[in-house]
């Protein structure tokens, strides 16, 4: 389990790691490296140069700013599910960070590798769609903004291009008659998502259902918005069956992945179950 | 090419010139011959090879040893004073917390660092705070016990 060799910097600053990147076809970041060095040891990935931006003060942070939160990429899985301001005021957030892997994966993994690798069974993914968060993409020509819906491109692709590296992910602050939760089916063996279901819904003062949004892990070959439970929760009160009649939608449309642990059927019954777990859970949060 | 790295582990100074590609496992074992860290599964998943970088508890088959360059790093040896064994180590030994052992020098330090974020912590607490730490005998119960056992003394001292 040795990676083949490679070459190794450490960036002192963002430019420095852009600037090395733009020499550099072929180098990789390395952040947490909790997906990148199991993937080298196995030389599945095999890199001639990496980068480590692990050491970017200014990457590692969680923060408000006028309405909106902010978190550097290099924040830690663990850093966000201890996160008192993200408790309060984007629960969502340490909540999913709580389902990933475990103490040691959390305590180096970060929520900008994370989105970067866009794993499918990945946990991410689905709240970024559901938060409908953006990233913050710098290259050495400049910055720009690429909404969830547009990131998650295929079996981990991404929109960001070569030389690019996300440096930030923003999400607009919910208002108080928000709910969010995350429901998640564990891999028994890896602890990834077979599913995992991101709920966000806002309600409106009369308790009906103003907006909702719904991302998805672990089905389908990149996270996806579950627009059809999306517009099937839509504009009235949900109960139990309205919620039951929107989750059956979780799948449509989508080209779900089977394995050996779960099939495509099985998949798609889970995607259901665990959609409805947390839509009512969220609808109860909102409450 | 390989890199100067400077680490400090159990408050002692090491400057060694290192290949990108040594796990830092393999650095304190191989190199520094602190064999009490071990390798169990060498994937990321049992956490025998858990010791803490700057006090947090990482798997250091996932980690190369030029990453924890300038890194202050505590493994199993490092965690008794002037012969006195930590009070982790000393509830593992009076609740029978290891059976082969194999498991526990990971276990241990995995186990330092829950009660340092939660000095009290419930049995179900315990549970899901190691869980990235697979024992193969003990069934766990035990090592619940050492958990609570240790929570206790620290909290007594
Ligand atoms: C035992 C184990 C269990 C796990 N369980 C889960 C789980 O249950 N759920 C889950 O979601 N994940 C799980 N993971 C994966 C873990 O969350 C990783 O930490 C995460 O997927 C990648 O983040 P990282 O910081 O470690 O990135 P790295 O491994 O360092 O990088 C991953 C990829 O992203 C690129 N990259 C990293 N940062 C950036 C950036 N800022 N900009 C551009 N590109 C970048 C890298 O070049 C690389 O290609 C598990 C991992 C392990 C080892
Ligand atoms: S040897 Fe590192 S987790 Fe098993
Ligand atoms: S004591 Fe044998 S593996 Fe835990």
């Amino acid at each position: 389990m040795i990676s083949a060799p490679f070459d190794y910097v450490r960036a002192n600053t963002l430019d420095e790691a852009l600037a090395l990147l733009a020499q550099n076809e072929d180098a990789k970041i390395l952040a947490g490296g909790h997906s990148l060095i199991p993937a080298m040891k196995l030389r599945l990935a095999m890199p001639p140069l990496l980068v480590d931006i692990g050491r970017i003060k200014d990457l590692s942070y969680i923060r408000e700013d006028h309405g909106q939160i902010q978190i550097g990429a290099m924040t830690t899985h663990y850093q966000i599910e201890s996160s008192d301001l993200l408790k309060k005021i984007c629960p969502l957030l340490p909540e999913c960070a709580g389902h990933i892997g475990d103490v040691q994966v959390r305590n180096k993994g970060t929520i900008g590798g994370s989105v970067a690798h866009s794993d499918p069974s990945g946990d991410w993914p689905a709240a970024i769609i559901a938060l409908n968060a953006e990233l913050v993409a710098v290259s050495k020509n400049g910055e720009r903004l690429v909404k969830a819906d547009d990131f998650f491109v295929d079996l981990m692709t991404t929109a960001l291009e070569a030389g690019e590296i996300l440096r930030e992910i923003r999400i607009n602050k919910s208002n108080d008659r928000t709910g969010q939760a995350y429901a998640k089916m564990h891999h028994p063996a890896s602890g990834f998502a077979v599913v995992g279901v991101a709920a966000n819904l806002t309600l409106d003062r009369n308790g009906g259902c103003e907006k909702a949004s719904i991302g998805i892990t672990g089905v389908s070959s990149k996270a996806y918005r579950a627009l059809a439970v999306e517009s099937a929760l839509t504009g009235s009160a949900l109960d139990e069956q309205k919620i039951a009649n929107a989750a059956a939608h979780a799948a449509d449309g989508v080209d779900i992945n089977g394995d050996l642990f779960a099939s495509e059927d099985y998949r798609r019954h889970l995607a259901q179950v665990f959609t409805k777990r947390a839509i009512a859970a969220a609808t109860e949060r909102a409450g | 090419m390989k890199q100067a790295i400077s680490i400090n582990v159990n408050e002692v100074d090491h400057r060694d010139e290192v290949e990108p590609r040594l796990l830092l496992v393999h650095y304190l074992r191989d190199l520094l011959g602190l064999t009490g860290t071990h390798v169990g599964c060498e994937t990321s998943i049992c956490g025998a090879c858990t010791i803490l970088v700057d006090g947090q508890a990482v798997k250091s088959c996932t980690m190369f040893a030029v990453q924890a360059d300038g890194a202050n790093i505590t493994t199993i040896e490092g965690l008794a004073t002037n012969g006195n064994l930590h009070p982790m180590q000393e509830g593992f030994w009076e609740k029978h917390g290891l059976q082969c052992g194999y498991c526990t020098p990971g276990m241990i330090i995995a186990a330092t660092q829950l009660i340092d974020r939660n000095p009290n912590p419930s049995r179900d607490e315990i549970r899901h705070g190691l869980e990235g730490n697979l024992c193969r005998c003990t069934g766990y119960q035990h090592i619940v016990e050492a958990v609570e056992y240790a929570a206790k003394k620290k909290a007594d001292l």
